[in-house]
């Protein structure tokens, strides 16, 4: 398993990808991001991501209708492949088990 | 769509960003960008959205987005080596298949570069004379401007304490040396005897002037009795044998030792007849009137040759030595300013006027300059308008070629590889042609020139211009050509421009003028020497032989060598004088008559002759008489010639005293001789009686005897009175003809240029013509169907031609007489520019070119309609 290769934003954008399927492309991932975080997220942070997700076999793309926002270009949609939610899956696991580790009382401290 | 696009907030940032993306990103990228900004305008207002969009924007600049995707198909190789074979291939096929067309345009093209070379090699050599003196920029000659009557004269002849006043009074002198000119000496070693030509120097002249020695050193010509020998001489009096030590007489009287060899001079030095080197001293030892002369200052019958330190350029030193002699006492009436003529400009800036230089051969050098360049431009021309013409016929090979995935970029290559193996080819030619005519053009141009084989400038220019010219040539077809479109050209739509022979037309014209200009040119040159020719020299030349009076031997037997002789019944008149007639010498200004306006100093030519001068030379009496034995007074007697009389202003001049150094009569007035150049008027001169001032004897050999036959008898004399020379002669018909060299060579030179440029215009008119019947065979077909007769469709193929030609000539007419009245204006003697000679060069070009074109034309007509208008 290259868990190792999955930066954390990777992670989050991957998990959004996961969220949005089928509508899941730059822009949307983006404001989900934005509304979530609560942070601005650039889209070009999200597409580097998305390619190098791409890249690496996590998702797959293709290319979507046009809309006249965009100026009569096409999208292009994301969605998970089954390696990517093998991913997320273990992702999720080891911090599941590394939360049920924790102490109470130190849980309860932070809140 | 499209306005939506232009919603963008930064159409520049669209821009950059759009260029700077991979093309397989652009639509995503692009369309993400617009949509942010579409919903942000929505959500958080315009100037909020805009600001984003940069920063958005910027995050998009990084290189996974940059680099393009690599191209799954194979590119085009435009180097390929086996296209680059096809392409040498087609163009070895192309030129094969139009064998004539090749001819012309290679030929043409090779023998353009040929003059071109020709050319460069003369002016190369004309540019490097004197080049192999070492000290070639720190020499010069002493020469000296006089003044007879307001006429400023140049010479190069000064008085002998000119050397020593130098070399003593001015430091800006390293060495300076007195010279003889170069005389002709009888040598003899043993019994060998040969007259070879050399000069009597003082010793600083071997330095100076860099000679090499191969035996002997620098210094030994400090003693009286020596001399050097040049190599070639050496060889011919003593083979193999050690020259050095050896005993040579010189003149029949003086014996001297070889003391050192030096080598030749080339060809292109001011000293290449200088075949030997004795001491001034000797010279001064030999000869009486030298070594009375020896610190006249007036005696201007010498050379004197300087070498000036680092530094002092020759003007300047030229403007301190002016006065020289005017700041000494007695000054002369004719006003000597001396100068110093530096060597650079000994050999192409020769001529004087009015106390300033007016150049000299330097003028021929840029007039051969310029008929090279043309000669040349005239082949380039061809060679385009002919690759222009034709390459229209490919543009189906361009449009087959495309179809098959051809790029432009090989198209380009394509015809430019064509073009450049045409030039190549032509320059190999070329090479060739130089070489094949190089002996020919020597002798014309009396050049020892060769193709500079291990120069590498000449590689450089005639490697260099190849490329140029192919470069040129190639560049209309390369980039024209391969602009067409292949669907165009292959379903026949295409249609070559009305206007694209023009500029060929221009070029035609331009070839013409050139050509014409260079007609009427050689014209000129021919009929000025024919004028030259035909001026009445005043004397009798045939048959008249002169000899040199080198020997002691030959003095002092006047009458016995004139009876001897004509005793022979080989010669019918026999004289002596101070000079050759074919030349002059000898001016004076010490002479003055009744009536002479004071204070003036016309220059007379003093000529001391024997009784019977007159009438061996037969001068031709036109007032009083000629010298006679009957008259004991006659050695008092003058015989003056018209310009002498013009000048003198006598309305009756038989009877009249003249007066130089003694008192003449004058008894007779003959029509001015031609002895100097025959270009220019004759000077006045005057003939006196002088036994004993003689060197030359001129003899008539009888007619009825047959020349070789003669002169045998006359040898037979000459042995007896002077048996240790040997016999030699000259006759003045030729010397006289001599006189003409210059200009007979220039005219032949020029004949030869114009002539090629000719033939080369032709050619590309022959090529120009072919084509267009070529070109238009269908029209002409059809024409002749419908009833043309041959008469008709020449005028029609050949009219054209002749109106450029006809355009050509109206324009060489006003730049020929420009250009030729300049050059007569040279001449003091000279033919006029008459407007027959203009008709008569236009009418030929035009003939030619009308011949030229009509072989094509004709041959168009007549061929069977049915044969053009068949196919297809």
């Amino acid at each position: 398993m290259r868990r190792s290769d999955l930066g954390e934003f990777e992670e989050v954008v991957l998990l959004t990808v996961a969220v949005l399927a089928p509508h899941a492309y730059s822009v949307s991932i983006a404001e989900e991001l934005e509304q979530e975080t609560g942070q601005t997220v650039s889209t070009g942070a999200v597409h580097a991501a998305l390619q190098r997700l791409e890249q690496k076999g996590y998702v797959t793309s293709l290319l979507g209708e046009a809309t006249a926002e965009r100026g009569g270009r096409r999208k292009r949609l994301f969605t998970v492949t089954a390696l990517g939610g093998r991913v997320l899956n273990d992702v999720r696991q080891v911090r599941n088990r590394l939360w049920e580790r924790i102490v109470p009382q130190v849980t309860l401290k932070w809140s | 769509m499209k306005t939506l696009k232009n919603k963008s907030p930064f159409p520049r940032l669209d821009e950059f960003l759009h260029r700077l993306v991979a093309p397989h990103l652009r639509e995503e990228i692009m369309g993400d960008l617009h949509e942010r900004y579409q919903r942000r305008t929505q959500r958080l207002g315009e100037p909020n959205a805009r600001q984003r969009y940069w920063r958005d924007a910027l995050t998009y600049v990084r290189w996974s987005n940059i680099k393009r995707k690599p191209n799954p198909y194979p590119t085009t190789y435009i180097y390929s080596p086996t296209m680059l074979r096809n392409y040498f291939k087609i163009a070895f096929r192309n030129l094969l298949k139009h064998k004539g067309y090749s001819f012309v345009n290679i030929f043409g093209l090779a023998t353009g570069m040929a003059v071109a070379m020709l050319i460069g090699l003369w002016v190369w050599d004309e540019l490097s004379f004197n080049k192999s003196h070492k000290n070639y920029d720190r020499i010069a000659q002493v020469w000296q401007f006089v003044n007879f009557d307001g006429t400023i004269s140049s010479y190069n002849s000064v008085p002998i304490p000119m050397a020593e006043e130098l070399r003593s009074k001015y430091p800006d002198f390293q060495a300076t040396s007195l010279s003889t000119y170069t005389r002709d000496v009888i040598l003899a070693a043993g019994d060998k005897k040969l007259t070879k030509s050399g000069n009597y120097v003082q010793p600083a002249f071997v330095d100076m002037m860099s000679f090499k020695m191969l035996a002997g050193s620098a210094d030994g010509l400090k003693d009286v009795h020596t001399i050097f020998l040049s190599e070639s001489v050496a060889k011919a009096f003593f083979g193999t044998e050690n020259p050095l030590n050896k005993i040579i007489r010189m003149g029949n009287k003086t014996d001297v030792k070889v003391t050192g060899v030096y080598e030749d001079l080339p060809y292109n030095s001011a000293f290449r007849d200088v075949l030997f080197l004795a001491p001034w001293e000797l010279f001064v030892a030999n000869d009486a009137y030298v070594k009375r002369v020896l610190d006249e200052w007036d005696e201007n019958s010498f050379q004197v040759f300087a070498q000036l330190k680092e530094g002092p350029s020759a003007e300047a030193v030229s403007a301190k030595i002016k006065d020289i002699r005017m700041k000494r006492k007695d000054p002369p009436g004719y006003k000597p300013a001396f100068f110093l003529h530096p060597m650079e400009q000994w050999h192409l800036y020769t001529d004087f006027k009015d106390g300033k230089n007016a150049g000299g051969i330097v003028y021929f050098v840029w007039l051969f300059g310029a008929i090279g360049v043309f000669v040349l431009l005239l082949a380039c021309i061809n060679f385009m308008n002919l690759s222009t013409a034709r390459s229209e016929k490919r543009a189906k090979e361009v449009g087959i070629r495309k179809s098959v995935g051809s790029v432009r970029g090989q198209l380009i290559f394509q015809f430019l590889s064509e073009s450049f193996v045409i030039t190549l080819i032509a320059f190999v030619l070329a090479l060739l042609f130089a070489q094949l005519t190089l002996p020919f053009f020597n002798e014309i141009a009396d050049k020892r020139v060769s193709i500079l084989w291990a120069n590498p400038w000449f590689w450089l220019f005639g490697l260099g211009f190849s490329l140029l010219t192919g470069l040129i040539a190639g560049s209309y077809p390369a980039l024209y050509l391969s602009s067409f479109q292949p669907i165009k050209v292959l379903k026949g739509t295409f249609k070559a421009s009305r206007f694209t022979s023009v500029p060929r037309k221009v070029l035609v014209v331009f070839q013409f003028t050139v050509s014409v200009t260079l007609i009427i040119g050689i014209i000129t040159v021919f009929r000025q020497i024919q004028h030259a020719k035909d001026r009445p020299s005043g004397y009798e030349r045939s048959s008249l032989v002169e000899i040199n009076m080198n020997t002691p031997e030959l003095y002092a037997h006047y009458e016995a060598l004139r009876n001897d002789l004509l005793n022979t019944g080989a010669v019918v008149e026999f004289a002596e004088s101070g000079g050759s007639i074919t030349n002059q010498y000898g001016g004076t200004t010490n002479i003055s008559w009744k009536g002479k306006t004071p204070n003036t100093q016309p220059l007379f030519m003093g000529n001391q002759v024997t009784h019977d001068f007159g009438k061996t030379v037969g001068w031709k009496v036109i007032e009083g008489r000629d010298f006679s034995r009957k008259f004991s007074t006659d050695s008092s007697a003058m015989i003056i010639n018209e310009a002498a009389l013009k000048l003198m202003g006598f309305k009756n001049p038989i009877g009249e005293i003249v007066r130089s150094g003694k008192e003449y009569k004058v008894i007779g007035v003959i029509k001015n001789m031609i002895r100097q150049s025959p270009f220019e008027p004759v000077n006045a001169a005057f003939y006196t009686i002088n036994y004993n001032a003689v060197n030359t004897i001129s003899f008539k050999l009888a007619p009825q005897l047959g020349t070789s036959k003669a002169l045998d008898k006359v040898a037979g004399v000459f042995k007896k009175y002077n048996p240790e020379a040997p016999f030699e002669y000259s006759f003045v018909d030729e010397v006289y003809g001599r006189k003409f060299s210059d200009e007979e060579r220039i005219g032949k030179l020029a004949a030869f240029f114009a002539l090629l440029a000719i033939l080369i215009s032709c050619l590309g008119l022959f090529g120009l013509a072919s084509f267009i019947a070529e070109q238009r065979i269908k029209e002409i077909g059809i024409r002749k169907v419908l009833g043309a007769s041959v008469a008709g469709l020449w005028q029609m193929l050949s009219k054209d031609f002749a109106l450029l030609v006809l355009i050509a000539c109206f324009i060489s007419a006003p730049i020929s007489y420009y250009l030729l009245n300049d050059w007569l204006q040279h001449y003091e003697y000279r033919t006029e520019l008459s407007w027959w000679v203009f008709v008569a060069a236009g009418l030929g070009a035009i003939a030619i070119a009308l011949l030229t074109v009509s072989y094509q034309a004709i041959r168009a007509a007549l061929m069977n309609p049915i044969k053009s208008l068949k196919t297809e």
